[in-house]
């Protein structure tokens, strides 16, 4: 059996608060984070329901001495990812670390101000605004942060982008190339993202339902979720305790759509199974389901059909927390990864907010209620993206 | 663990796909500043349904895996793993300008869904209904470095699998005009495969599609295998030499040893200072050639090297027009050492198999 991969921190950002703490008050009293756009100037400022982080630039460059012209997803990453250094208390610079990212918007905040000016005349736009445009750009930024240099790597599969940064730096450390990897993923709203899914017809015009039967779309939101993944030897050489560890991870492809799921969820259905089968688990050990959930009519039925073939009509405790985050695209997966690891720290599960109604075609009824004092031992993670990327993380408790 | 290559698809500047005759007996050169690929007629290996609605990197990528599979005799792969710097920029300059001029309004999704960095490697997924493990990179000059490690993390865990890994970069006349406007690029240039004989600020943009169809174990198509990949951050001069020494001591190469280095030079001669100096107190005499003059200077440029590097070892034919005097011993393992800028380095070793 390989040596397990230890999760050591974890740090956390978001539309229900900028801090571990905060984010688990608002879970544990179902306050979620979505309300009408005011970030930038737009068309859909004012109306449309998002989860923006409820810090501005201009603060969160101060609470960060960063300067104000770095792109919000860096910023939001690096808040992120300090707070899971800290919360590790690991000095990075002795071992052998690595930061694998994940991002589908990069700096395109700041590319969107400098394609203002540049449109009219190809002279104009702060080239300063379009620097950091690249995805690896906002990566190099967090590492520079972190004073990470031996490794550094980013992700961008859409949606599923940071539950894919987890599963390669646990085999990274499996492998025993790296000791510690900061892993995860940072994604900020952005004027490109909101009308490009607004032009699909996938965002909901209210507050989204996910799992609902009146469900009619997402709504976007913004953040980031790192954690600290160490090797064995770390954890013994630094006499670090943890609660949990990385037991399971897959990657498929549905291979049906560019953007719409399988009806069967076959991908998923696949992500799901062959997590489960490197981890050794049955379904049934499975105490609780983080859903990708996105609140959409195709994800949440597709999703919601695999869950049903690999569950029959028992499913385990499951819930979308998209209600409370809004969909966090390529930043998702590692802020699910820090709600998961809070289940399994906490012996809890957190509800989908605004469930009413099972869809009839699943009958699946998601977890209404904050409940505590649950045996959590084992949770899995969904998160599916655009091109039918679909990966499927599990964490499993210790004891040590 | 060695990956073994066994077949490539390849899309450049250079005619590097159909019937290449002898190896770059014909380079092609560029009077402009910027080197675009040859591209072939994509009606021979994509349905013209699909055709209309890709932009050119998903032809140019498409295209590269299905000359991959082919020459490898795989129909499906497991997997497929793709490294791209900057990802699909006509569609995401597409989307982007409209989303301005219409001021947000009646915006046409298809370049949207098409601008996201995984639509090369999901849309080969799509065409080919593989089901496996999909993945995209997008570090810079570490998008293809990091694609291969991935591959060689997959097929050391399953080693009877196929893999197909890629390095796929486009550039646009809009991304043109912002990076020359940061003066990383030559202004004038009145020959392409003049780069290295004038001394000049700057290097010139190019583009290329590559995919390469890799095993954990050797058949009996297998070309060349690729065995270590590694990547140096931002590194100190000496911390690049500490760590390209460790390299070579730990896969036994010696300093003058080396069949031949693919030295990834640019042309600019600001950082040209530095590679010269690695490349002669790290290798020492051994062979040095260059390569982007024939493919530009470009995120993904290492898979260049790695295809060339490939079809030296396969054809043991060393093209004229990358090395300053021939070599006429034989070509058994080659170093691609690929400086992009200042902050990232990598090394790639191929062997003969």
């Amino acid at each position: 059996m390989k040596a397990r991969v230890h999760i050591a921190g974890w740090g956390v950002i978001s539309a229900i608060g900028n801090s571990v703490p905060q984010v688990f008050d608002s879970l544990r009293n179902s306050s979620g984070g979505i309300a009408p756009l005011t970030l930038f100037d737009s068309v859909h400022t004012g109306v449309l329901p998002v989860g923006e982080v409820k810090l501005g630039n201009a603060a969160l460059a101060e609470i960060l001495s960063l300067p104000v012209a770095t792109p919000r997803a860096v910023m939001l990453g690096i808040h992120a990812a300090r707070e899971a250094v800290k919360n590790s208390e690991i000095d990075l610079k002795k071992w052998r670390t690595g930061l694998i990212s994940a991002t589908t918007v990069g700096g395109m905040d700041k590319t969107e101000e400098f394609f203002k000016e540049f449109l009219i005349d190809p002279k104009k736009g702060k080239l300063r605004n379009v620097v950091n445009h690249s995805c690896g750009k906002s990566t190099e930024l967090i590492a520079q942060d972190l004073g990470i240099k031996r490794f550094i790597s980013t992700i961008n599969t859409a949606c599923s982008s940071s539950a894919n940064a987890i599963a390669l730096g646990s085999r990274m450390i499996s492998a025993g190339l790296l000791d510690i990897v900061v892993a995860g993923g940072t994604d900020s709203l952005t004027k490109f993202t909101i009308n490009g899914f607004n032009s699909l017809m996938i965002l909901d015009s209210k507050f989204c339902r996910p799992f609902d039967a009146s469900r009619s779309g997402l709504n976007l939101g913004e953040g980031a979720g790192f954690i600290i993944l160490i090797s064995d030897k770390v954890k013994k050489s630094e006499g670090i305790r943890t609660t949990s560890y990385v037991s399971g991870y897959a990657n498929t492809n549905d291979a049906f759509h560019q953007t719409a799921s399988s009806p069967d969820g076959r991908g998923s259905f696949a992500a799901m199974q062959q997590a489960l089968e490197m981890s050794n688990l049955l379904p049934q050990q499975i105490d609780y389901i983080n859903l990708h959930g996105t609140g959409t009519v195709n994800n949440d039925l597709s999703e919601g059909t695999a869950i049903r073939k690999l569950y029959g009509s028992r499913p385990p405790r499951l819930s979308s927390t998209k209600a409370f985050t809004g969909h966090t695209l390529g930043a998702s997966g590692g802020i699910e990864a820090v709600f998961s690891l809070l289940t399994i720290n906490q012996q809890c599960v957190f509800p989908n907010l605004r469930f009413e109604n099972a869809i009839p075609e699943i009958g699946i009824t998601p977890q209404l209620h904050f409940e505590t004092r649950l045996p959590i031992h084992n949770v899995m993670s969904n998160s599916f993206g655009f091109g039918g990327n679909c990966s499927s993380l599990i964490f499993s408790r210790s004891d040590n | 663990m060695p990956l073994y290559i066994n077949g490539i698809g390849a899309i450049s500047p250079q005619k590097t796909w159909g019937d290449e005759g002898v190896l770059l007996s014909a380079p092609i050169d560029y009077p402009n500043n910027y080197l675009a690929c040859v591209e072939p007629d994509y009606t021979q290996y994509i349905d013209a349904k699909h055709l209309r609605r890709m932009s050119r990197i998903l032809k140019m990528g498409v295209a590269a895996s299905t000359l991959a599979l082919k020459e490898a005799e795989i129909n499906i792969p497991d997997g497929i793993i793709t490294g791209t710097g900057y990802g699909c920029l006509e569609d995401t300059g597409i989307f982007l300008r409209k989303m301005v001029e219409q001021k947000e309004q009646a915006l046409n999704p298809t370049p949207f869904i098409q601008s996201t960095h995984n639509t090369i490697g999901s849309q080969i997924a799509l065409l080919l209904t593989c089901q496996g493990y999909n993945q995209t990179y997008t570090q810079e000059a570490f998008s293809f470095e990091n694609s291969l490690l991935d591959a060689s993390l997959q097929l050391s865990e399953h080693p009877d699998q196929n893999f197909l890994v890629g390095g796929v970069d486009e550039f646009t006349g809009l991304s043109l005009q912002i990076q020359n406007r940061f003066g990383i690029f030559r202004k004038t240039v009145g020959s392409s495969l003049d780069l290295f004989k004038t001394s000049s600020s700057g290097t010139l943009p190019g583009e290329g599609a590559f995919y390469f169809a890799l095993s954990g174990k050797k058949t009996k198509q297998s070309l060349v295998s690729i065995d270590v990949v590694e990547t140096f951050f931002k590194p100190t001069k000496e911390e690049l030499l500490d760590g390209i020494n460790q390299f070579m001591k730990s896969h036994d190469l010696k300093k003058n040893g080396i069949d031949l280095v693919l030295a990834g030079k640019s042309g600019d001669n600001a950082t040209e200072i530095l590679t010269d100096v690695i490349l002669n107190e790290a290798f020492g005499s051994s062979p040095v050639g260059v390569f982007k003059h024939l493919c530009g200077e470009y995120s993904t440029a290492s898979a260049f090297a790695v295809w060339l590097g490939a079809r030296i070892i396969q054809y043991q034919h060393v093209p004229p027009i990358i090395l300053d005097k021939p070599i006429n011993t034989s070509v058994k393992n080659i170093l691609i050492y690929n400086p992009h800028f200042e902050n990232y380095h990598s090394l790639i070793l191929l062997r003969s198999c």
